[in-house]
């Protein structure tokens, strides 16, 4: 019951880090068309912004900066990198992604060195409930999670510009059309994933004082794979798939027989999925038109 | 049976490495030195100009990304060793061993090319980068968590030496005949659907092409080909390392198809030479914390020659000075008039471009097009 209770705290806990990055990835891919492989390393930025500005001792002014950083830098990624290829072939977008993810990474450690850093940004210490003691960082890595999902549904849903999203990932052209800024949208969903991208990285730094250049490739892919799990371009799919992900991580961790190959089960599960239901648990299937 | 002009561009690679092979081969076997580490640096870059030909077959011609090209050559280098450890006492340390693990670790390869390619080519998108790439970390998790009398662990796989004087022989012949499959391969129908799908997905299904099959063809086939080239890893290097074969090295492979140009199979033979050759230079230049800097340079490789080659707003700048079109002209203005494409090209033009009264006053035929042949198409 003990190890139940807490493997199933912590996997619900990773899942929403999961899902907090998969839902950046559904949204850029949902409305740009493209694998944004430099999501990931958004995370390890933010992560490197906050621990700059620990210097200073204030958490809130450290999480508001990398937010305020990300948002910057996924912008700027976007107008550099992604607009000048737009219209051009799919594949090369996706090198150039590749390239930006790859710069981040060698950026970072050239400033950072290639050491890991240790930070704490704010020990919530420990609870027990159920005769189980829990991190607390866990549950509130969990409930900002549910309360942003939420609050992303509501804005798409409710708001002219969340609307204005949905058309423009419906047809671009026929929102044009209709006097959406369909350039204006894509920079918004920019700077909306990039900025759940740096909350990622704080609850990245909750779970694990320590931040390294890599550290957001390895979530950066497995969070994509999330995204595809519940079906990419759906923002439930990529809720439900995200902590889906985060528990088989936790479980396969949890059994020692199993637990060298997690990575490999967890990619496993992706392939199964694309050959079984390749649109995801909660995907649309689209029809291809000429 | 009909002969087809014999064109020189279609085999100027065969015979350049070709030549440069039997030098350097006539120089071991007559006894001159080659220095080991030169003798090194061959094999790596047959490895490299292996693995950059047949991702260039995914990449450049079926236009999918695959970042699990060292994925595969890991398959390759684990299997192919294996089999050679094994077959050493029976077999010896030769040639019949070699090539053994040779179609055992591209077998392999290739099944593990049809596993994968299956669920991910079905469907449009970016799939295969994501599921190659996953490919890639599940197979290094696999051999790293390996127990120490299969495959190794963590500590790698100790591999049989071939003989270190003649390997780099037997890598070149390698070279020429993956160029060999991988040219011809594009050149048949095959190729000519593989690149149909590349342009227009449905306007290739609509002509009757299986689209699935030859995206599992030019895929299979080019995971073959990592695997051959993993299996020349392990005769090359004294143990395998499942750590080697990460996501850094397939981007590496990517960096080398797209500095050589996407599409073009001598222009990945030239970079991957080249960037083998700059790592073994940067590397004992760059050292520490240094290292990154040869990161930095890939990651900017990647993002400024893409967006320079396929930025739509930087293609009336390319068609006048990319180096392909420099090129061209300046080969052209050596051959004789006859060649000169560019005034046939006018000259159908000319008479819906001018004025009227120009029509009345000048003779529209332009002088140089009289000393033309005639036939206006080009070849």
């Amino acid at each position: 019951m003990e190890l139940f209770l807490s493997t199933l705290i912590n996997g619900l806990s990773l899942g929403g880090i999961y899902a907090m990055i998969a839902l950046g990835y559904t949204m850029v891919y949902g409305i740009a068309k493209m694998l944004n492989f430099a999501h990931g390393d958004i995370i390890m930025v933010g992560g490197y912004i906050i621990y700059v500005f620990m210097a200073l001792n204030n958490p809130l002014l450290a999480i508001f900066m990398a937010v305020v950083g990300c948002v910057l830098l996924g912008i700027l990624i976007e107008k550099v990198a992604y607009k000048p290829l737009r219209g051009a072939s799919p594949l090369a977008v996706l090198i150039t992604a590749i390239g930006v993810s790859y710069l981040l990474q060698s950026l970072a450690q050239i400033i950072f060195g290639s050491a890991n850093k240790m930070v704490t940004v704010y020990d919530f210490g420990s609870v027990t409930i159920l005769g189980v003691p829990m991190q607390v960082s866990a549950l509130v890595t969990l409930g900002v999670t549910v309360v942003v999902m939420a609050a992303l549904t509501l804005f798409i849903k409710y708001t002219r510009l969340g609307r204005a999203m949905i058309a423009v990932s419906e047809d671009k052209g026929a929102a044009q059309l209709m006097g959406i800024n369909v350039n204006g949208i894509i920079t918004i969903t920019f700077a909306i994933g990039s900025a759940l991208a740096a909350l990622a990285g704080l609850f990245y730094l909750l779970k694990a004082p320590s931040i390294s250049s890599t550290l957001g490739a390895m979530p950066g892919i497995k969070a994509f794979t999330a995204a595809v799990i519940g079906g990419i371009g759906s923002i439930p799919g990529a809720m439900l798939g995200g902590i889906l992900l985060g528990m088989v991580e936790c479980i396969s961790y949890k059994i020692t027989a199993i637990a060298p190959y997690t990575d490999a089960i967890e990619f496993s599960i992706l392939i199964i999925i694309l050959l079984v239901r390749p649109t995801g648990f909660l995907g649309k299937k689209r029809r291809e038109k000429v | 049976m009909m002969f087809k002009k014999f064109n020189l561009n279609h085999y100027i690679n065969y015979i350049v490495i070709g030549i440069l092979t039997v030098v350097l081969s006539v120089i071991t076997m007559t006894g001159g030195r080659l220095d080991s580490s030169l003798l090194f640096l061959l094999e790596k870059i047959a490895i490299s100009i292996i693995l950059a030909v047949s991702l260039s077959l995914v990449v450049g011609f079926l236009g999918e990304l695959s970042l699990g090209h060292a994925g595969f050559m890991c398959v390759g280098a684990y299997i192919g060793g294996k089999v050679a450890a094994l077959l050493e006492d029976s077999l010896g340390n030769g040639l019949p061993t070699f090539l053994i693990a040779l179609l055992v670790g591209g077998g392999v390869a290739a099944v593990c090319g049809i596993i994968i390619g299956i669920p991910a080519l079905r469907l449009r998108g970016d799939y295969l980068a994501i599921v190659t790439l996953a490919f890639g970390e599940i197979v290094k998790s696999l051999f790293q968590n390996t127990s120490d009398e299969t495959f190794g662990g963590a500590l790698g796989l100790p591999t049989p030496r071939f003989d270190k004087k003649y390997l780099f022989i037997i890598a070149f012949v390698l070279v020429l005949i993956t160029l060999a499959v991988v040219q011809n391969f594009i050149r048949s129908k095959h190729g000519r659907a593989v690149t149909a799908i590349r342009d227009n997905e449905i306007a290739a299904r609509a002509s009757g092409i299986n689209v699935t099959k030859y995206k599992l063809l030019a895929f299979t086939l080019s995971a073959t080909f990592a695997g051959i080239a993993g299996v020349l890893y392990s005769f090359s290097n004294y143990t395998v390392q499942s750590a080697k074969f990460g996501y850094n090295y397939s981007i590496e492979i990517l960096v080398m198809v797209v500095l050589g140009g996407m599409g073009s199979i001598n222009g990945s033979i030239i970079a991957a030479a080249l960037i083998t050759f700059l790592n073994t230079k940067l590397a004992t230049v760059l050292t520490g914390d240094l290292a990154v800097l040869q990161n930095l340079l890939y990651a900017l490789i990647l993002i400024v020659i893409v967006i320079y080659n396929n930025a739509p707003a930087l293609k009336s700048f390319r068609d006048r000075y990319s180096l392909s079109v420099l090129w061209k002209k300046l080969i052209r203005r050596k051959h004789d008039p006859a060649t000169h494409k560019d005034d046939e090209a006018k000259w159908d033009v000319v008479p819906t471009k001018i004025e009227m009264n120009e029509v009345l006053s000048i003779d529209v035929v332009p002088p140089e097009a009289k000393g033309n042949t005639g036939n206006g198409g080009d070849d």
